[in-house]
C-alpha cells in the first residue's frame, strides 16, 4: 500500500547494466576476447632446429629459449624429438630447453616450436639486479687504443646511450682511425664492443635476434648489443647504432651467455624457420585465459562437455528477454508463459523448417488422440500421463517413418521436450473445447511466432558468440528484463484493442 | 487495421494491463488475500459473515467417493449449478435448469445424463479447471432465478453485474449479458455483451461486444439503451462491503439480481479485466486517481457508496 521511491531501483538497474558492459569491454581490451566470431590475429610460428653429430655416448642438448621477448607473447611451446627426454628448465633466470638421451650416434635433428603473438603491451622486463661492469685488462698496444677511443667517445657524449652510439660510430671500418684498425678484426667486433663498454663503466652484453619474415627457412640469429642505462637494458644495432628493437625483430636470446650447449655431440648448429599464421582471436583468448588468472571469469577452463551445456543454457536469458518483450510491450498471447522459449531451444537443435514441421505434426496428431482420450472419462493426472506416452509414441513413429523414407531430419523430433508438448496439447485441447478453435489458433500462432523470434535471436552467430564469451552481458539482459517489469505503458496490442474508444474522445 | 494513439488513450484515462498489474493489483492487493477470492467456497463463507447474500449452498464435493452423495442429492433438485471452487473466468461451471425424465437439461437446452455430470465433478476434483491444475473441490449451489426485467436481455445464461471496487469505493460498473456466441457465459472475451452502467443511477450507458460498440443485443435484438438496474444502491453497498471482508484494494465484484432474494454475490475477482472501460466509454484512471488523492477516506461502506454516487458522474 505504500509508494516507494523508484530511484534506487533505477540506479540499481543502471549499475547492473553498466557493470555488465564495463566488464565486457574490460575483458575485450585486457584479454582480447573478440566482439565478433570471425576476428583473426596474426601469430608467428617459429621453429628452432638443432643439428648435431652424435658421438655414440650420452648426449645432453641445451638450447636457450626466450621467456618474455620485447613486443611478443608466447602462447604455445612444444618440442619434437623422437627418443629424447625433453624438459624446459629454469637456470639462473634463463629458460632453457633440454633434451637428453642415453646413447646417441650419427646425424641428429631436434625441433623446438613456439608460437608468438605480437603484443605491444608486453616486454616489461623482469626487475633484476643492476649489473656491475668490471674494468677489463688490456695489453699494450690495445690498452692505449682503447683508452683513446673511449675518451674520444666520452668527449662527444653525455649519457650511456649516446656514448654507445658514439663508440659504434668510431669502430666502423669507414671511420678509419688508426686505433680502430688496430683493434677491430672481422670476428671480434661485438665481443670487443662489450669489453670496451664494460671497461668504460657501462654494463653491456650481447643478444641474438631473429628477423621475422613470412615462410623463411634456415634463418640465422642476428647479433645485437645491449647496454644497461641504470634502469633497463637497451638494445642497439651494433653496426648502425640504431637504438631499440625493430618491429619485426624477435629477441631470441638476451641475458644468457650461450645459445646452445651440446654435450656428447659434435658439429652442432641451430637454425630457425618461421611462418606467419592467423588464428581466430577467440582461440587466442581461450588459450591465454588458461594460463591467466583472469580466466576464472570465463567458461574456457571448464571441461568441453560442460562448456557446450553452458553454451545452450546461456542462450536461455535471450529467449526469456524476447518472451518478456513480446508479452509486456507487444502484447502477444502465448499458451504457457515460457513454452515458446523451450520450443525455440528445440528449434536451435533441429533448425527451423524441420523443427516446425515436426512440432506441428506432433501437436496435430496429439490433438487428434487427445480427442479420443477425452471420451474415455479419465482423471486428469492419468490423462496427462497417457498423453506423455502417446507423444513419445508419436515422436518415435515420426522418427522411424522419416528415417525409412530417407529424411534424417525426422530424427530431430526427439529434441522436443516431451512433457511440455504433452501439456501444450492438453491446454490447446481444453482451450478448443472452452473457447473455440479461434482462440487455439490465436494462442498457438502467438506461441509459434514468439518461439520463432526467440529462435532467430538465439541462433544468430553473434548472439551465440556474445552470450558464451561475455557471460557478464547477461547482467544487461537482466537489467532490461527488470526495466520491462516496471513498464506501465500501453501494449501495442492494446492500441488496437481500445480503438473503439476513439468515439468518446 | 485501425489504431488509436497512446496519447489519446492517456487523455481518456484508459487503464492498461501493465499499469493495472504494477500500480494497482501489485500495490493494493495483498497476496495473502488471494486464496479468499480465488476459492469460491471461501468467498461464500466469509461474505455470509459480512452480511452479503450468496446463492444457497447445497453440497460441497471434496472427494471422489462423495460423488455418490451428489447422485442422491440431485434426485430432488430441478435446478442447480456445479462450480469448481478455484475455477476462473467461468471455466467448468455447469448450470442445470431442469429435468427431462432421467436426463438433466443444461442452460443451453442440451440434455445430459448423470454420468456426464459425475465425470464433470471428477474433472473438477482433479483440478482441470483450477488455476495451477491443483486439486479442487466442487460446489453445488442453488440456481439463480434471474429477475425477469433483466433476464429478457440475456440468452442462455444469467446476466450479472460487474463492479470494480477500489479501496472500498465502487468505481465503475457494467452489466454483462450472455449471448449465443458466449455459450451462455457472462464473460466478455468469450463474446458476452457488456453494458456500461452509470455509477450514480444504475442506468445503462454504452454497450460493447468483442470490443466493438453495439446498440442492441445481437441475439434478442432488444435495444440496450434504457436498462435500469433495480436495487442499485444495495448492490453498490454489497460491493463496497467486500473490501472489509477481503482487504483487497482493487477487485471486481460479480453480482446477480435474483427474482426472489434480490442481489446475490456470485464471486470476487482479484484481477478484474479492462473491458469495463470500453462498456462505459471512459477510462478508470481519473476515478482511481481521484480516490488515491482523497485526503480523508470514508470508513463505512454506506458513506463510500454515497460519495461515489454523488461525485463520480463527472469523472
Amino acid at each position: 500500500m505504500t509508494t516507494r521511491s523508484r530511484a534506487p531501483f533505477y540506479i540499481f538497474v543502471f549499475l547492473l547494466i553498466a557493470a555488465g558492459i564495463a566488464t565486457a569491454v574490460w575483458r575485450h581490451v585486457e584479454m582480447g576476447v573478440p566482439w565478433s566470431t570471425g576476428e583473426q590475429r596474426p601469430v608467428w610460428m617459429i621453429e628452432a632446429r638443432v643439428d648435431f653429430e652424435g658421438l655414440g655416448e650420452p648426449a645432453r642438448v641445451n638450447l636457450h629459449i626466450p621467456e618474455q621477448p620485447p613486443g611478443f607473447r608466447i602462447i604455445t611451446e612444444q618440442a619434437a624429438s623422437p627418443g629424447y627426454g625433453f624438459a624446459i628448465i629454469e637456470e639462473n633466470g634463463n629458460r632453457r630447453a633440454e633434451w637428453n638421451k642415453r646413447n646417441v650416434s650419427g646425424e641428429q635433428t631436434l625441433y623446438f616450436k613456439a608460437q608468438f603473438v605480437p603484443d605491444t603491451d608486453s616486454g616489461e622486463q623482469k626487475p633484476e639486479q643492476k649489473p656491475r661492469p668490471q674494468p677489463e685488462f688490456w695489453e699494450e698496444p690495445e690498452a692505449t687504443a682503447v683508452r683513446e677511443l673511449l675518451s674520444q667517445a666520452r668527449e662527444r657524449s653525455s649519457t650511456p646511450e649516446s656514448m654507445t652510439r658514439e663508440l659504434i660510430r668510431l669502430l666502423q671500418p669507414g671511420s678509419e682511425t688508426q686505433n680502430t684498425t688496430l683493434l677491430v678484426s672481422e670476428d671480434n667486433y661485438l665481443p670487443l664492443m662489450v669489453r670496451m663498454l664494460n671497461h668504460a663503466g657501462i654494463a653491456a652484453r650481447t643478444a641474438d635476434g631473429l628477423r621475422l619474415e613470412d615462410a623463411r627457412r634456415r634463418q640465422p640469429l642476428l647479433p645485437f648489443l645491449q647496454i644497461h642505462n641504470g634502469e633497463q637494458w637497451l638494445t642497439f644495432n651494433p653496426r648502425t647504432g640504431e637504438q631499440g628493437v625493430p618491429e619485426n625483430l624477435l629477441l631470441w636470446r638476451q641475458g644468457s651467455e650461450s645459445l646452445l650447449d651440446v654435450m656428447g655431440g659434435d658439429d652442432s648448429r641451430v637454425s630457425f624457420s618461421m611462418l606467419r599464421q592467423t588464428v581466430p582471436a577467440l582461440q587466442l583468448a581461450t588459450m591465454e585465459a588458461n594460463d591467466n588468472g583472469l580466466g576464472v571469469l570465463g567458461f574456457y577452463q571448464l571441461p568441453i562437455e560442460e562448456q557446450s551445456m553452458f553454451r545452450m543454457l546461456l542462450l536461455l536469458p535471450l529467449g526469456a528477454l524476447i518472451v518478456a518483450f513480446m508479452r509486456i510491450v507487444v502484447g502477444i498471447r502465448t499458451s504457457g508463459t515460457f513454452m515458446p522459449v523451450l520450443i525455440a531451444i528445440a528449434f536451435v537443435q533441429t533448425t527451423l523448417a524441420p523443427g516446425l514441421i515436426a512440432f506441428l505434426s506432433v501437436v496435430a496428431i496429439g490433438l487428434l488422440l487427445r480427442g479420443y482420450l477425452s471420451s474415455l472419462n479419465l482423471l486428469l493426472v492419468s490423462r496427462i500421463s497417457a498423453l506423455i506416452i502417446l507423444v513419445i509414441f508419436i515422436t518415435a513413429g515420426l522418427s522411424i517413418i522419416g528415417y525409412q523414407m530417407g529424411f534424417n531430419t525426422g530424427m530431430t523430433v526427439t529434441f522436443f521436450p516431451m512433457v511440455i508438448i504433452a501439456w501444450t496439447i492438453e491446454r490447446m485441447s481444453i482451450l478448443w473445447e472452452e473457447e473455440g478453435a479461434h482462440e487455439v489458433l490465436v494462442q498457438g500462432s502467438g506461441s509459434l511466432f514468439v518461439a520463432i523470434c526467440a529462435y532467430l535471436a538465439m541462433d544468430a552467430p553473434l548472439a551465440r558468440h556474445l552470450t558464451f564469451n561475455f557471460p557478464e552481458l547477461h547482467l544487461v539482459v537482466l537489467g532490461l528484463i527488470l526495466l520491462m517489469g516496471q513498464y506501465t505503458g500501453y501494449k501495442l496490442s492494446e492500441l488496437r484493442r481500445f480503438t473503439p474508444m476513439k468515439a468518446y474522445d | 487495421m485501425q489504431w488509436i494513439s497512446p496519447r489519446k488513450l492517456k487523455r481518456l484515462g484508459m487503464l492498461n494491463m501493465n499499469r493495472r498489474n504494477v500500480d494497482y493489483i501489485a500495490r493494493y492487493n495483498d497476496r495473502s488475500a488471494y486464496p479468499l477470492v480465488d476459492n469460491k467456497l471461501k468467498t461464500k463463507l466469509i461474505m455470509e459473515e459480512y452480511g452479503v447474500n450468496t446463492p444457497k449452498l447445497f453440497q460441497v464435493v471434496r472427494q471422489q467417493h462423495e460423488i455418490s452423495h451428489f447422485r442422491e442429492l440431485v434426485q430432488d433438485l430441478s435446478g442447480f449449478a456445479i462450480k469448481p471452487a478455484k475455477g476462473s473466468g467461468g471455466k467448468g461451471i455447469t448450470v442445470v435448469t431442469g429435468r427431462d425424465g432421467d436426463q438433466f437439461v443444461k442452460a443451453s437446452g442440451a440434455a445430459i445424463g448423470t454420468d456426464v455430470l459425475e465425470r464433470h465433478l471428477s474433472n473438477i476434483l482433479a483440478g482441470l479447471y483450477s488455476l495451477a491444475g491443483s486439486p479442487d473441490v466442487a460446489i453445488v449451489e442453488d440456481l439463480v432465478q434471474c429477475s425477469p426485467a433483466l433476464a429478457r436481455y440475456s440468452v442462455e445464461g444469467v446476466p450479472d453485474i460487474r463492479i470494480v471496487v477500489f479501496q472500498g469505493y465502487p468505481v465503475m460498473a457494467m452489466l454483462r449479458l450472455a449471448t449465443r456466441a458466449s455459450d451462455g457465459k457472462a464473460n466478455l472475451h468469450q463474446g458476452a455483451v457488456g453494458v456500461g452502467l452509470d455509477i450514480g443511477t444504475g442506468k445503462s450507458l454504452n454497450a460493447v461486444q468483442f470490443n466493438r460498440p453495439v446498440s442492441m443485443h445481437p441475439d434478442t435484438g432488444l435495444p440496450l439503451e434504457n436498462i435500469a438496474i433495480e436495487d442499485w444502491q444495495t448492490m453498490l453497498d454489497m460491493a463496497a462491503r467486500c473490501y472489509e471482508a477481503t482487504g483487497l484494494g482493487y477487485m471486481g465484484v460479480d453480482l446477480v439480481l435474483d427474482a426472489n432474494q434480490g442481489p446475490l454475490l456470485l464471486e470476487l475477482n482479484a484481477r478484474p479485466g479492462l473491458a469495463i472501460q470500453m462498456a462505459n466509454g471512459r477510462g478508470l484512471l481519473p476515478r482511481l486517481r481521484h480516490l488515491e488523492a482523497l485526503k480523508r477516506p470514508h470508513f463505512s461502506p454506506g458513506e463510500r457508496v454515497r460519495y461515489v454516487m454523488d461525485s463520480f458522474a463527472a469523472l
